[in-house]
C-alpha cells in the first residue's frame, strides 16, 4: 500500500504538466466549496455573535397586529386595545422567576424633526424610556448622568444620547449641554451612554441586523415622561426583559407576553380565528424568539449558498471525467508494464489497488491545494468585499476525503480495465 | 519432473474460423534440465511458452507443473504460481524504466509480500548472481542492452523459482552480449535452475543441453543436440 502511494506519487511527479491538468479540475471545485463554506460559516459566526452571543439574555416583546410587529409612525395608526404600561404590569413581570429586569419604551424614527444648530438628524432613533431601560439592555453611561427620579417627576427637557449619534451630532465637542431641537421643542443632552463591548452589539431583529450591518445613525434618548411633550399623550410601548439567565430566555419572554396580553382591552385580544381572518384587530404582546431569529438568518445566508455549492460540484464532477480520461490513457499507455507486472504473478488486484491508488493520490493532491487556494480566495474575498470569513477545519478534511473518494470512483472503471488486461495481449504491445 | 505437458491443442478462434496453433503437443522436463525450443516465427512457440508459462489455456490437454494440475486453477492461483514457481526473461527485457535495477528486481518480491529490509537484500543477491552488484542503483535507461536482460534475469530468479522461461532473451542484443548471456544461463544451470528457452536462432539453441524443434504447432525431440 505505502508502496504504491510511493510508486503514485513517482508517477505524478514524471508527468508534472498532466497530473497539473488533470487535477484543475478537482483543484477549482473544491476551491469554490471552500471558500463559499468559509463565508457561510464566517456569515453564520458573526449572525451568531451578534444575536445571541451578545450575552444580555435580552428578550424585546413586541407589539404586534395579525403577527407582524406595529411600527408606529403618527398617533392614528396605533392600533386601538393596547395601553401604556402600567406599573402594576411592570411589577407583575418583575416578579416572574425568570425575569431579572423588566423596561418599557416607545420608539420613533423622526424623520426630518430632529434639529442640533441646522443640521437635520433624519435617520436617528427617537426612544422614551423608563428609568430600567439603561440597565436591561447594558448600556453603560460613558460621561454625564443617569436620567434621574425628577427628570420623570418634572417632565424635564433632557436627552441621553448614544456614542453613535453623539459622534454624528457633536464630533469632537463635548455633548453635554448641548441643545437638540426635537419637534421644535429644545432638549439638553446630559449624558452619554454606549453599548457594553461584550455586549455589543445587541440585536434582536432582522431589521435591526440589517441596521446595524449598515451604518446605523444612533439613538437618542428621552424619558417616557418627556414623550407626550412631543407626541401629545402616552402611547403604548414595547418592552424588554432581561432573563435570568440565557436558557430562561424563551420562558421569561412568553410569560411577560402573557401578563402584557391580559392587559389588552378584552374585546381586541386576538384569538387564532381573527388572526387568520386578518380582520385587522388580531393585535397582541409577541415575545421575539433570538435563537429563532439567528437561525433564520443562518438558514437565509446558507439557502443561497447551498446554491453556490450545487454549483461548485458540477466543477468536481468535471474534474473527475477528466481524472478518468486521464486514467484511461494511462492505463492503454502502460499495457506493457501491466502486462509484466501480472507476468510476475500480480494479481488482478494488486494491478486494480496500484491504480486505484493512483487515482486517489491525484485527486486527493488536487484537493488539497484546492483547500489551500480555497482559503486563499476566503481570504481575498473578505480583503475585498468585507464579508466575514472563517475556515471550517472539518469541511476542509471532508473536501480532502471527498476528492479522494472522487479519484477512486472515477478511477475505478479504468483501474478495473487495467486488471483485466490479459497479459499476453499485453506484453505483446510495445 | 517438473514439466509435464500431454495432448496439448491450442486453437484461436479468427471470425468464424478456428486456426489450430499447437496440435497434440506433449513436452516432459525434469528438473536441471536446459531446453531450447525452436521454430520459426509463426510456429506456435510464444503461444507453447505463454501456456507453459500460466498466461493463457490450452483448448484441451494436461499440465502439470511440479507435480500440479494447473490448468483447473483460477486467476488468482495462476498469479500464484507465476509468482512462485515461474521466472519469466523476455526480449526487450520489460524493466520499469522509472526504478532502479534493485526496484525492478525486488517488484516480485513486493508481490510475494516480503518485507522491505529482506526484499533489498534478495534482489542485491540476484544482481550479484548476474554481476551486476556495481549497478544496483542505475535506471534501466542508463544500462546497455545486455545489462538490461541481466536485469530482467536476476528478476527471474530473484523468487528462486522452480523454473526460468525465456522467450527470444538474446533477441535485442548483439552477438558479443548474446555470448555473455548464454554464458549466465549455462551458470545459473549448473546451480540447478531448470531453463527453457524459446529461440528461432539456431546458433543460442546450441547452448541447451536439449532441442525441442517446433514446426507448424507440433513438435519433435532432437536425438543429439544441435551443433
Amino acid at each position: 500500500m505505502l508502496e504504491n502511494v510511493r510508486l503514485s506519487f513517482q508517477g505524478i511527479w514524471s508527468h508534472k504538466m498532466r497530473s497539473f491538468l488533470t487535477m484543475l479540475g478537482i483543484i477549482i471545485g473544491i476551491a469554490s466549496i471552500i471558500a463559499i463554506v468559509s463565508t457561510i460559516k464566517g456569515t453564520n459566526d458573526q449572525i451568531k455573535q451578534s444575536l445571541i452571543g451578545a450575552g444580555s439574555n435580552r428578550v424585546d416583546i413586541l407589539m404586534t397586529e395579525n403577527g407582524n410587529p406595529v411600527y408606529i409612525w403618527s398617533a392614528s395608526e396605533i392600533p386601538s386595545g393596547f395601553r401604556k404600561v402600567s406599573d402594576e404590569t411592570k411589577q407583575k413581570i418583575l416578579d416572574l422567576d425568570s425575569v431579572e429586569s423588566v423596561t418599557c419604551y416607545n420608539e420613533r424614527t423622526n424623520s426630518g424633526g430632529t434639529f442640533y444648530q441646522n443640521s437635520a438628524l433624519s435617520d436617528a432613533k427617537l426612544r422614551g424610556v423608563d428609568e430600567n431601560y439603561f440597565k436591561t439592555c447594558g448600556l453603560i453611561l460613558q460621561t454625564g448622568r443617569n436620567f434621574v427620579e425628577e427628570d420623570f417627576k418634572e417632565f424635564h427637557k433632557v436627552l441621553i444620547v448614544d456614542d453613535v449619534a453623539a459622534n454624528n451630532m457633536f464630533g469632537k465637542e463635548n455633548p453635554l449641554g448641548k441643545i437638540v431641537e426635537i419637534s421644535q421643542v429644545p432638549f439638553t443632552v446630559v449624558g452619554v451612554v454606549a453599548e457594553k463591548p461584550s455586549q455589543a452589539p445587541a440585536i434582536s431583529t432582522i431589521s435591526q441586523y440589517y441596521n446595524y450591518t449598515s451604518d446605523s445613525s444612533g439613538v437618542l434618548y428621552l424619558t417616557e415622561a418627556a414623550w407626550p411633550i412631543i407626541y401629545s399623550y402616552d402611547e403604548p410601548e414595547n418592552v424588554i426583559v432581561k432573563a435570568v439567565s440565557t436558557d430562561d430566555m424563551e420562558k421569561a419572554g412568553e410569560d411577560a407576553a402573557k401578563i402584557l396580553n391580559a392587559t389588552i382591552t378584552a374585546s381586541d385580544v386576538s384569538s387564532e380565528e381573527t388572526v387568520e381572518s386578518g380582520s385587522g384587530s388580531g393585535i397582541k404582546y409577541k415575545a421575539n424568539n433570538v435563537a429563532e431569529q439567528a437561525r433564520k438568518l443562518q438558514d437565509l445566508s446558507a439557502a443561497t449558498n447551498n446554491q453556490l455549492i450545487w454549483i461548485a460540484s458540477i466543477s468536481l464532477l468535471v474534474g473527475g471525467i477528466g481524472v478518468m480520461n486521464i486514467m484511461l490513457v494511462s492505463v492503454t499507455e502502460r499495457t506493457s508494464e501491466i502486462g509484466l507486472k501480472k507476468a510476475i504473478g500480480a494479481r488482478k488486484s494488486t494491478i486494480l489497488g496500484q491504480f486505484l491508488t493512483e487515482a486517489a493520490v491525484l485527486t486527493s493532491m488536487g484537493g488539497i491545494i484546492g483547500v489551500a487556494t480555497g482559503i486563499g480566495m476566503a481570504r481575498v474575498i473578505n480583503k475585498v468585499s468585507g464579508v466575514a470569513v472563517a475556515v471550517s477545519i472539518p469541511a476542509a478534511a471532508v473536501a480532502v476525503l471527498f476528492s479522494m473518494l472522487i479519484g477512486i470512483i472515477f478511477g475505478f472503471l479504468p483501474s478495473v480495465q487495467a486488471a483485466n488486461l490479459d497479459p499476453i495481449e499485453a506484453l505483446r504491445r510495445e | 519432473m517438473i514439466l509435464r505437458l500431454d495432448h496439448i491443442y491450442k486453437d484461436y478462434i479468427q471470425g468464424k474460423m478456428t486456426v489450430p496453433v499447437l496440435k497434440d503437443v506433449s513436452l516432459h522436463v525434469e528438473e536441471g534440465e536446459y531446453v531450447a525450443i525452436m521454430g520459426p516465427s509463426g510456429s506456435g512457440k510464444s503461444t507453447l511458452m505463454n501456456i507453459i508459462g500460466c498466461l493463457d489455456k490450452p483448448t484441451s490437454g494436461e499440465y502439470e507443473l511440479d507435480g500440479k494440475n494447473v490448468l483447473s486453477l483460477n486467476d488468482k492461483a495462476m498469479a500464484a504460481v507465476r509468482l512462485q514457481r515461474i521466472g519469466f526473461v523476455f526480449q526487450n527485457f520489460q524493466l520499469l524504466s522509472r526504478q532502479s535495477a534493485l526496484e525492478n528486481v525486488a517488484l516480485p518480491l513486493v508481490y510475494a509480500g516480503v518485507r522491505k529490509r529482506v526484499r533489498r537484500q534478495r534482489a542485491r543477491e540476484a544482481l550479484e548472481k548476474v554481476g551486476l552488484e556495481d549497478r544496483v542503483n542505475f535506471k534501466p535507461t542508463q544500462l546497455s542492452g545486455g545489462q538490461k536482460q541481466r536485469v530482467a534475469i536476476a528478476r527471474a530468479i530473484v523468487n528462486k523459482p522452480k523454473i526460468l522461461l525465456a522467450d527470444e532473451p538474446t533477441g535485442a542484443l548483439d552477438s558479443k552480449s548474446s555470448r555473455q548471456l548464454m554464458e549466465l544461463f549455462q551458470k545459473l544451470n549448473d546451480e540447478g535452475v531448470t531453463i527453457v528457452m524459446i529461440t528461432h536462432d539456431p546458433g543460442i539453441a546450441g547452448y541447451a543441453k536439449r532441442v525441442v524443434d517446433i514446426f507448424d504447432g507440433e513438435i519433435s525431440e532432437r536425438t543429439s543436440p544441435a551443433g
